[in-house]
């Protein structure tokens, strides 16, 4: 699978990581997405703006159907990952999962130590499969940590418990977890809203190393931190769709005047 | 500068609640660890002229024949302390998954109504009487255990333990229903969200980190099937006994002493026998408590 940074202007059909179609979704009876038709390139960083409480999270939940965690949450359309309809009665949804990555808002830490934080997905999804070493452990749980630059600061505790951890090397954390199921896309909320100035660039820096291994959907407020690091933006209002396109040409010549307003700071 | 000074130190109405409130509450504070501190002495002195007199230890712990109204007592406590033994653990090998089960139930897959159908019927359990429990050996489970195993005698560990185990559930089910629901759900929806089934959120993420509670969840239930004396005097058999398997009857400590404490006379070595076994009772269950507490902050320093 060619996971290298993509033209997007020479995008086809089979280049999407996720594509939604006709996707509508409700809480209970209340409609929080309306027809959402969205395609997120392979191997770049698609970041996700709109006021607050114009669906973005719901959205974001939606792709890895942890969503439906509530209970009674209803959707219609379809939402197509790596070319999977994850919907489908065919699809595992562990396996769904396992491709897609997801950093919260609030980073979440399981209350166990730093390596057992980060090799819990590995453990999950290779001891189904095989005999893992503790060896190899080793070797996954440096290199996932030096990929969040965090080994550094955490190799002589990490067995300790991750809630220690002040609240950007936890965020790192909750990254570095991810990568040793070698996931497709991450799916970021906000992934920096908990995090001090000095904290935000620190994982912002991080995001931006991890571009082209990664298909990335990260969803922000700050309007200067999608402008800076994505290549395309989404805009969303009120559970639609209103536009997407190259990040640059969205912020410079937008071509509705709700995302000029928005972009323009008259929304809030 | 006289009126400011007035002022200042005017004692009304708000004062003086506050005064009394805060003593009132002092007192409903303090009574407890009083309470206790009292029948622990009372308990202690009424025992410890038997103790340092009468009594002989080695017998009281290695022999088997408590005769406290024969023409020569003996005082051996040691088939009473196995009978406490013996219902109480058999109780919790029934109880303890049972419970768990219960409150892993209730408190990770009922939803809506049956949860809290759920969660009312255990806590009516709790309020169940257990001079009611002790019916329910003699009567029901009593025949039902001769007519099952074809056995001569239906009261015994089997019996007690069952329904000790029965009512220790409720409380064990609602403590550690407790803390399954204290592990916050960001860490059920972290572990979801790697591709972790609802199982192994369960097994890997919320048993580990409410594990505190459970154990407490489970010390409480070993506390209260230790301390509960009616059900396991009527259930049990109430014959002094070394049990061999689960169908003999057996004595347990509690019911000794509210089975013998009325014919005694008072300050006699009967009745200092009857109050050492209840220092004993209240020192296995001082210690139970204390380390749960180590083990409980053992396990938090970590
Ligand atoms: N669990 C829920 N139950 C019912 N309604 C919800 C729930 N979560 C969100 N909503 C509603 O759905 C809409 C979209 O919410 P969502 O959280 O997706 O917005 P958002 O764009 O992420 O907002 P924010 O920028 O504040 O995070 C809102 O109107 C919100 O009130
Ligand atoms: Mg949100």
């Amino acid at each position: 699978m060619d996971s290298g940074r993509q033209d997007p202007g020479t995008v086809e059909h089979g280049d999407y990581a996720i594509e939604t179609r006709g996707l509508n979704l409700w809480y209970g009876d209340f409609q929080a997405l309306f027809d959402v038709d969205l395609g997120v390139k392979r191997g770049i960083i698609t970041s996700m703006i709109g006021p607050s409480g114009c669906g973005k999270t719901t959205l974001l939940r939606t792709c890895n159907r942890i969503i439906e965690r509530l209970g009674y949450v209803r959707t219609t359309g379809s939402v197509n990952v790596l070319g999977h309809d994850i919907f489908g009665d065919d699809v595992e949804l562990v396996q769904v999962r396992k491709q897609i990555g997801m950093v919260f808002q609030r980073p979440n830490p399981l209350p166990i130590s730093i390596r057992e934080n980060v090799l819990f997905g590995f453990r999950l999804h290779e001891a189904r499969l095989r005999r893992v070493t503790a060896a190899e452990e080793d070797e996954v749980l440096e290199s996932s940590l030096r990929q969040v630059l965090l080994w550094d600061t955490v190799k002589d505790r990490l067995d300790k418990p991750a809630t220690g951890l002040s609240l950007e090397e936890q965020q790192k954390l909750c990254i570095a977890r991810l990568l040793p199921v070698k996931p497709e896309v991450l799916l970021m909320d906000e992934p920096c809203s908990a995090l001090d100035p000095a904290g935000t660039e620190a994982v912002e820096e991080l995001i931006w190393r991890l571009r082209g291994d990664y298909t990335i959907l990260i969803v922000t407020h700050n309007m200067a931190q999608a402008r800076r690091a994505s290549e395309e933006c989404v805009f969303m209002l009120l559970g639609r769709i209103v536009e997407h396109g190259r990040t640059e040409e969205l912020f410079l010549s937008p071509e509705h005047s709700e995302t000029a307003d928005y972009i323009e700071g008259r929304y809030g | 500068m006289a009126a400011t000074a007035a002022a200042m130190d005017r004692r009304d109405l708000a004062w003086y609640t506050d005064r009394a409130a805060r003593v009132l509450v002092f007192i409903g504070g303090i009574s407890a660890v009083v309470f206790i501190l009292g029948i622990f002495v009372f308990v202690t002195k009424e025992g410890l002229d038997f103790v340092f007199g009468a009594l002989n230890l080695r017998e009281f712990f290695t022999s088997i024949e408590w005769r406290p109204t024969s023409n020569n007592p003996t005082y051996g406590a040691l088939a009473l302390i196995v009978g406490t033994a013996s219902v109480t653990g058999f109780a919790m090998l029934c109880s303890v998954p049972l419970s768990l089960g219960a409150a892993l139930f209730i408190a990770e897959f009922a939803t809506g109504k049956t949860r809290e159908t759920l969660k009312i019927l255990v806590e009516m359990l709790a309020a169940i009487p257990s001079v009611v429990w002790g019916f329910v050996g003699m009567s029901i489970m009593h025949p039902l255990i001769i007519r099952i195993f074809d056995v001569p005698l239906g009261l015994g560990v089997l019996n007690a333990g069952l329904i000790l185990g029965l009512m220790a559930a409720p409380i064990m089910t609602t403590i550690a229903e407790d803390a399954l629901k204290a592990v916050p759900d960001t860490y059920r929806e972290a572990a979801e969200a790697l591709g972790a089934t609802r199982w192994e959120v369960i097994l890997k993420v919320v048993i580990p980190a409410s594990k505190n509670g459970l154990l407490a969840a489970v010390l409480l239930g070993v506390g209260r099937g230790f301390g509960e004396t009616m059900a396991v005097l009527m259930a049990s058999g109430h014959a002094i006994n070394l049990p061999t398997s689960v169908f003999d009857s057996v004595r347990a400590l509690t019911a000794t002493i509210a089975s013998e404490l009325g014919d005694t006379v008072y300050g006699s070595d009967h009745y200092g026998a009857l109050f050492t076994l209840g220092i004993l009772l209240f020192l296995v269950t001082f210690v139970i408590n204390l380390t749960a507490d180590v083990v409980v902050r053992g396990i938090r320093k970590k």
